[in-house]
């Protein structure tokens, strides 16, 4: 039986009078490949800023790994303007910022990357593996966790190693060509131990043959890091090949679940993505 | 190969380096003027690297150097001026008791404890404005760069206008300053001569700096310059990290006011300014920002050329019985404004941009000199 690493529960989240992400249950079991679709503006995005802590939901709640790692409901002003279409009242109020989710098991990559351009492929992946750091300042100025700094930078190596940018280690991450940037991204979210990693359209970009190399980068990735993965993409190719259930959205409510087959005969999924003649 | 050849190099360049200082120790009246402006400018260069350290790596633009010199210089000042000086410093309000108690236990204390006070004053001076930075930092590190940089400076000028003020008057003196200040001590019981204190604790805390800027949490800091959101997304605490690096950015900053209150022998308010954070902002980047050797090599440059070099343009010159216009007092500095932009204008980001210095980099562009000379000359025949 597996378990469910990552369940939502009417998260919902509205900015002024827009509600971008209404009433989404999501449930993700340990070790499965899901995907998020949807047409432009449907709110995929905000819904991983939601789940990783960078946006407080309206109302709903959010559960990783054995604990709610955020939990709201509309207050104060959100209380008169709330139009969510779920009422269900949370009580307790849980706030966690996204360097503590990551730190519990969750890293994430971004839309248009956000590399640190200015450092090296090294440094990049060498900085993901500072959120685990045991000893504090003045040891680590002193250079009292030797051990801890050869570990992390022979963690890094061999993390480099793995993912084929062991050549480019030294070079800018700026400097990189696109597809290997996408790469180092996900390297670097690989750094922090996560399980349970969440693309935000991996394959942007990437011709066909790119994005097919991706796909079997993704899937090797979930098997030698035992990794649960949530990725929000539009190339539908990628998305049917390796996910093993899809949600979609549109304007922000879920308009279907199910696995690639379902979705694919979806006729909702099919006017919401084609439009419906008149 | 080339790894020996630059430890040979650095341990050479170290030795001569130690070797002027010697024979500038032993030449100290000769050269007064040399030393004095050699001391100011390592202290200088510890403050630009404590500045580029907030801003050059860590990316936050503070500009509330001159507030933290202050705590610093003030309170190095106050602990240090002799019991028998007191009465003549704080001739108009005269002294608090609890100081004037505090001198007094000092001056009974122990000889090791007395020649090692000193150093316990600067460190207590540091001290107390990483507290106050700590302080401040949880106001004042949710802001973001021009934000940030504004409420800083009001923080250092409330820092001043506080030491100024006549509610203060026992204790800084208010608007009549501190003086009498013992000078630099010397170190190790004498082995180090007092004129060379300040390049060894200066020494230090660069080193310091440089080791926790190699170190991890360096790094954390150089990830949070580059890219807040992808920094937090990859599990660095932003508050906890800017808050260190103030912290760190504040205690050095400090610990150089007080070197400064020694150099000085006399402060008042008026010396921390807004002018003298802007001072240091410009040797940051002059030497570049998120380079430790840049600042300190501005420092010496920018101190130098202000103090020593461009002299000559201030006093009357005549050639021949004609008298040169423009020579005269005040001069050096219009000089000086033109050459900083000379420098701005050839290095965009600083003589070292944001690098470090290295010998295989150096003797690289000697190389090239030497091949472009040839080559040119052989265009010629």
């Amino acid at each position: 039986m597996s378990t469910i690493l990552l369940k939502t529960e009417h998260l919902t989240m509205q900015f002024g009078g827009v509600v971008a992400v209404d009433d989404l249950n999501i449930e993700i079991p340990t070790g499965s490949i899901i995907a998020l679709i949807g047409p432009n503006g449907a709110g995929k995005t905000t819904a991983f800023n939601v789940i990783t802590g960078g946006y407080q939901p309206s109302n709903g709640s959010v559960f990783f790994d054995g604990q709610t790692i955020g939990e709201n409901s509309p207050r104060t002003k959100m209380k008169r303007i709330y139009n969510g279409s779920d009422k269900t009242v949370f009580t307790h109020r849980v706030v966690n910022t996204p360097d503590r989710i990551t730190r519990l098991g969750m890293a994430r990559t971004f839309q248009n990357i956000r590399l640190f351009k200015d450092l090296t492929v090294f440094e990049n992946v060498l900085i993901a593996k500072h959120c685990h750091i045991k000893a504090g300042m003045l040891s680590a100025v002193f250079r009292f966790n030797h051990t801890e700094e050869q570990a992390m930078r022979h963690e890094a190596e061999a993390l480099l190693k793995t993912v084929g940018l062991f050549d480019y280690r030294d070079d800018k991450a700026s400097s990189l060509p696109y597809g290997k940037q996408r790469r180092l991204e996900i390297a670097r979210a690989l750094a922090t131990h996560p399980k349970l990693l969440l693309l935000d359209e991996p394959a942007a970009g990437m011709n066909p043959k790119e994005t097919e190399e991706l796909a079997l980068f993704i899937q090797e990735i979930k098997h030698s890091f035992g990794l649960t993965i949530f990725l929000i993409e539009h190339h539908m190719n990628l998305v049917m090949d390796i996910s093993d259930s899809i949600y979609v959205l549109d304007y922000g409510k879920t308009i279907a679940v199910g696995d690639p087959k379902e979705i694919q005969k979806n006729p909702a999924v099919i006017r919401a993505y084609l439009g419906v003649e008149e | 190969m080339h790894v020996k050849r630059n430890t040979i190099l650095t341990i050479a360049s170290a030795a001569v380096l130690i070797g002027i200082l010697y024979w500038l120790s032993m030449h100290q009246l000769k050269q007064g003027m040399l030393v004095s402006i050699i001391q100011k400018s390592i202290i200088f260069a510890l403050v630009a690297v404590s500045m580029n350290l907030l801003n050059g790596f860590t990316g936050l633009f503070s500009l509330g150097q001159a507030g933290f010199m202050s705590i610093g210089a003030y309170t190095t000042a106050i602990l240090l001026i002799p019991v028998k000086n007191l009465d003549g410093v704080y001739y108009v309000n005269g002294v608090h008791p609890l100081i004037r108690a505090f001198k007094i236990f000092i001056a009974e204390s122990p000889a090791w404890l007395q020649s090692l006070f000193p150093f316990i004053a600067l460190l207590i001076g540091a001290l107390l404005a990483a507290l106050v930075a700590a302080l401040v930092g949880i106001a004042v590190l949710r802001l973001k760069s021009d934000y940030l940089a504004i409420a800083t400076l009001g923080m250092s000028e409330i820092i001043r206008a506080l030491c100024s003020s006549p509610q203060m008057d026992t204790i800084t003196n208010g608007s009549y300053g501190l003086n009498k200040i013992p000078g630099f001590p010397g170190m190790f019981g004498g082995l180090i001569p007092p004129m060379a204190t300040p390049f060894v604790v200066v020494a230090l805390c660069i080193a310091f700096i440089m080791l926790l800027i190699k170190s991890s949490y360096g790094r954390a800091f150089k990830a949070i310059r580059e890219d807040e959101i992808a920094a937090e997304a990859m599990g660095i605490n932003l508050f906890k990290h800017k808050e260190m690096s103030f912290v760190v950015s504040s205690f050095f900053a400090a610990l150089a006011g007080g070197l400064l209150a020694m150099y000085m022998r006399s402060i008042e308010a008026k010396t921390f300014s807004i002018s003298l954070t802007y001072d240091i902002l410009l040797i940051v980047v002059i030497g570049g920002i998120g380079s430790v050797t840049g600042s300190v090599l501005s420092a010496f440059l920018v101190t130098a050329s202000k103090e020593w070099w461009l002299r000559f343009f201030d006093h009357p010159l005549t050639i021949g019985g004609w008298e040169v216009p423009l020579f005269r007092t005040g001069f050096r500095m219009i000089i000086f404004s033109i050459l900083l932009m000379v420098v701005v204008l050839v290095y965009r980001r600083g003589l070292m941009g944001s690098n470090e210095f290295n010998w295989d980099r150096l003797l690289g562009r000697f190389a090239n000199l030497r091949r472009k000379k040839k080559s040119s000359q052989g265009g010629d025949r």
